[in-house]
């Protein structure tokens, strides 16, 4: 029925009519897997894991970065064949050669590394994954009635390659939509939303559930899955260690379950000083945009002192790249001084002289932009910190120092990984992310830029990435973070600013906000308006 | 103005062969794979065609024996390539070379054997008009045919669905695959395609333009198809405007030698690649500046090898 664009009240119409529907038939489930087991060489990825999702629930799977989860969803999906066991289909036992057969059942997937082609335009993207030889004009129609049925607007002939992450996730999710599917696989949709898109997307899938429409959601946000789910799975190295129900949990127990042991809550001392000296200002930096989709920045005030920790929050492609490039030298500004760091102008200096200074900057795609994919972790460490780490006499690289670095940089920050010096690449997006923290962190610069420090990380390594910058502030460091995660920036940072169309708000003390307000700015609602509803709600 | 007339007939003769195979190329580099072994499969397919051509005494036969002997090397490129997912670019070049020593052996027993030439197709009334009755309606079947390539491989490419899968191939394997498509497959169909076009431009050369088979015929002319497609920017139309620039400064730098130009010959001869090249990059540039993104496709040259 979404096929066709049916008009949102309509779509709740049906709904009601199937969800009473649902109560009479006696609850069957819709998908199964019987000891499913699957092995990559030595490693065991999930050994004899069982499943089982009714039509009209919404089921989490629940696990740490490498417990299984995407292997599993991969099997149910057709992408992945598994060694043992099998997968029943509304009771009967299917064969999944290929995700086409997968689809015809009735199974979508949005996955959590995008599957999109960023040199087509979106609708080219969404025909793609759709079965049906429709033309182009025509998926563009529907699916800008799907987009707009469930509040997840899209422009169909842009380009993806202009697309922030943000809005990439929304293709996944429509394209998945369009498909009519029974059963919805969602590989933590939710990292890259605002709390409204979240709030927005909770409302499509509980829709979907009354629909009688089955939802297997993957997050790591627990409080999301208490909220939404009926029922969890939780997965530890390959196996299922736990079924309950999420609702009777609270976060620290689910957590408990998925990690075997306590996970710490990030400890901070309530009240930094942050009146030190100013270490980094930006003012009134106006800035276009090298990509002609992109967006300029306007104006952009700043103020960052030792000892505090900045968060810059907004929806993604608002400006958030641009400013990193301009603070980091990614980018020049216009004038020296839009740029001061310690009290230099360094509008106009590169991104080397900048790291001199004792910066240092952490971008938000760590495969591609931190790290590059098919070198090894000593070889990344050697790129980024040529400039201060002193690895090379003679411009000969010092090996031995290299990789001592490297062994520093994972013990210090519990990075998971096989051979002593593997390429990124092969490291899972949670240990490359706590490596290209941790490579900037250990040098002890007085200034670090962050963007999406936790984006699609697992809840331990989150929890110690948030530690680290915490103890890095506390040891009188200044530390921005550009992050479109809430909850994260209400957890570590002293005061939040928020982007919105190029622009940036002032920044408020994080003791004076609430969510909703920061929502309504992220959300481009005017400060004014939006404060005297603070003040009523505080 | 005859002389005019025959210089543009010269043109197009010069330029159908780049274009034919550049074409090709083009499809097969749009689906992801890099194959330099254009030159291999054009001579063979000049040495298969007018071979067949003499011993059956049809020249139709020729030519589709031609786009075989080309569609057969570039088969053996996609079982190393895809199949065993070798390294493209050493693939390729060993194709070339093995075309170029294995086109001796077949075309040895017709070397010095002169046949007549396809001819062209006359449209009546049509080709009675002064200047571009000629030149537009009194072509061999080649130049139509390319022509139609051209076209059909840009309608296929933008306003089909396979063309669409075609070129998710060539962007982004993983996520194609992930969605279902059969990668190998396609890509495959993409290089098979690209051989036949190669083999009919060979078929061209032995066929048409000098009709007989002499060693080494091709002269470069698969590398130069290969250059057209990248400074096309990926593009067919683009690709068509590079094989005429490409085959007009030929033709037009040997009028100018023959005029008695007071420029060193060799100079003459390496001006069509220079303003070839000189040229294309421009319209790369002005592409670029545009915003329109990267232009080759995102994964070219690498080899793609499905997990399950």
């Amino acid at each position: 029925m979404v096929k066709t664009g049916r008009s949102a009240p309509m779509l709740r119409a049906v709904c009601r009519v199937q969800a009473r529907a649902g109560m009479t038939t006696q609850r069957r489930p819709l998908v199964q897997a019987e000891a499913l087991t699957r092995r990559f060489g030595d490693l065991v990825a999930n050994d004899a894991v069982d499943l089982t999702v009714y039509p009209g629930e919404i089921h989490a799977l629940l696990g740490e970065n490498g417990a299984g989860k995407s292997t599993l969803v991969k099997m149910l999906y057709g992408l992945l064949a598994p060694d043992e066991g099998r997968i029943l289909w509304e009771g009967a036992p299917v064969a999944l050669p290929d995700p086409t057969a997968a689809r015809a059942l009735g199974i979508g997937m949005v996955f959590q590394h995008f599957s999109l082609f960023d040199a087509l335009s979106v609708a080219e993207n969404v025909a793609l994954a759709l079965d049906d030889d429709a033309p182009l004009a025509q998926v563009a129609e529907r699916l800008r009635e799907v987009s707009r049925a469930y509040g997840l607007p899209l422009e169909p002939d842009r380009g993806v390659w202009r697309l922030s992450v943000g809005e990439r996730q929304r293709i996944e999710i429509v394209r998945c939509l369009m498909q009519d599917p029974r059963l919805l696989i969602l590989d933590e949709p939710t990292s890259v939303l605002t709390p409204q898109e979240c709030d927005g997307l909770f409302d499509t899938l509980r829709t979907l559930r009354d629909e009688g429409r089955a939802v297997l959601y993957i997050s790591h946000k627990l409080d999301e899955v208490r909220a939404l789910c009926e029922a969890a799975t939780i997965l530890r190295a390959g196996r299922v260690v736990e079924r309950c129900d999420p609702r009777t949990q609270s976060s620290a127990s689910l957590a408990r379950m998925m990690v075997g042991t306590q996970i710490s809550d990030v400890r901070r001392s309530a009240m930094r000083d942050v009146s030190g000296p100013v270490r980094l200002r930006v003012s009134n930096l106006d800035l276009p945009s090298e990509d002609p989709q992109g967006t300029s920045l306007k104006g952009v005030n700043l103020e960052l002192h030792a000892g505090e920790i900045l968060g810059i929050a907004g929806v993604a492609g608002n400006g958030q790249d641009e400013l990193f490039a301009a603070i980091s030298g990614e980018a020049e500004a216009p004038r020296a001084d839009a740029v001061v760091l310690d009290g230099a102008p360094v509008g106009h200096e590169g991104i080397n002289r900048r790291r001199r200074r004792s910066a240092a900057f952490v971008p938000e795609e760590r495969l591609g932009h931190a790290a590059a994919p098919r070198m090894s972790l000593s070889e990344n460490a050697l790129v980024a910190g040529h400039a201060s780490n002193g690895f090379l006499r003679g411009g000969l690289i010092q090996r031995d120092r290299m990789l001592g670095w490297v062994d520093s940089v994972t013990s210090a920050f519990d990075v998971r990984k096989g051979p002593r010096d593997p390429e990124a690449r092969d490291l899972s997006g949670g240990n490359l992310q706590k490596f290209v923290v941790g490579r900037e962190i250990l040098r002890k610069p007085d200034l670090l830029v962050v963007m999406q420090p936790t984006w699609g990380v697992d809840a331990g390594a989150a929890s110690l990435i948030r530690q680290s910058l915490v103890d890095l502030a506390q040891g009188g460091a200044s530390v921005l973070v550009i992050s479109q995660d809430l909850d994260e920036l209400f957890e570590i940072a002293d005061r939040v600013a928020v982007i919105f169309t190029g622009r940036l708000s002032a920044a408020y003390p994080v003791r004076e906000l609430t969510r909703e307000r920061v929502g309504l700015l992220m959300g481009g609602a005017d400060p004014a308006a939006a404060q005297p509803e603070m003040e009523e709600s505080a | 103005m005859t002389l005019a007339v025959a210089i543009a007939l010269t043109i197009i003769t010069a330029a159908t062969p780049l274009l034919i195979a550049a074409i090709g190329e083009l499809v097969v580099e749009r689906a992801g794979v890099l194959n330099l072994g254009v030159e291999g499969m054009m001579i063979m397919g000049a040495a298969t065609g007018v071979g067949v051509a003499i011993v059956t005494e049809s020249s139709l036969l020729g030519v589709l024996a031609a786009i075989a002997a080309g569609m057969a090397l570039s088969a053996l490129f996609a079982l190393m390539v895809l199949g065993l997912a070798a390294n493209q670019y050493a693939s390729g070049l060993a194709l070339t070379i093995f075309g170029l020593g294995l086109s001796g052996v077949v075309g040895a027993p017709f070397v010095g054997i002169q046949r007549e030439g396809i001819r062209r197709i006359e449209l009546p009334l049509l080709s009675e008009i002064p200047v571009i009755g000629p030149i537009l309606f009194r072509q061999d079947p080649f130049v139509y045919a390319s022509i139609a390539l051209v076209a059909g491989v840009a309608w296929f490419l933008w306003r089909t669905r396979a063309g669409l899968i075609l070129r998710a191939c060539g962007e982004n394997p993983v996520s194609a695959h992930a969605l279902g498509y059969r990668v190998l497959r396609i890509r495959l169909y993409a290089v098979l395609f690209g051989g036949a076009c190669a083999g009919l431009a060979g078929a061209y050369l032995s066929l048409v333009l000098t009709p007989f088979w002499t060693a080494g015929m091709t002269a470069g002319r698969g590398w130069i198809a290969l250059a057209i497609v990248v400074f096309a920017s990926w593009l067919p139309l683009r690709a068509m405007l590079g094989a005429y620039l490409f085959g007009g400064l030929i033709i037009l730098q040997l009028h100018a030698q023959t005029a008695g130009v007071n420029i060193p010959s060799q100079f003459l001869a390496a001006l069509p690649y220079l303003i070839t090249i000189v040229a294309l990059t421009l319209i790369m540039a002005a592409r670029r500046s545009a915003g329109r993104g990267s232009v080759a496709p995102a994964s070219l040259g690498q080899p793609f090898a499905p997990a399950r």
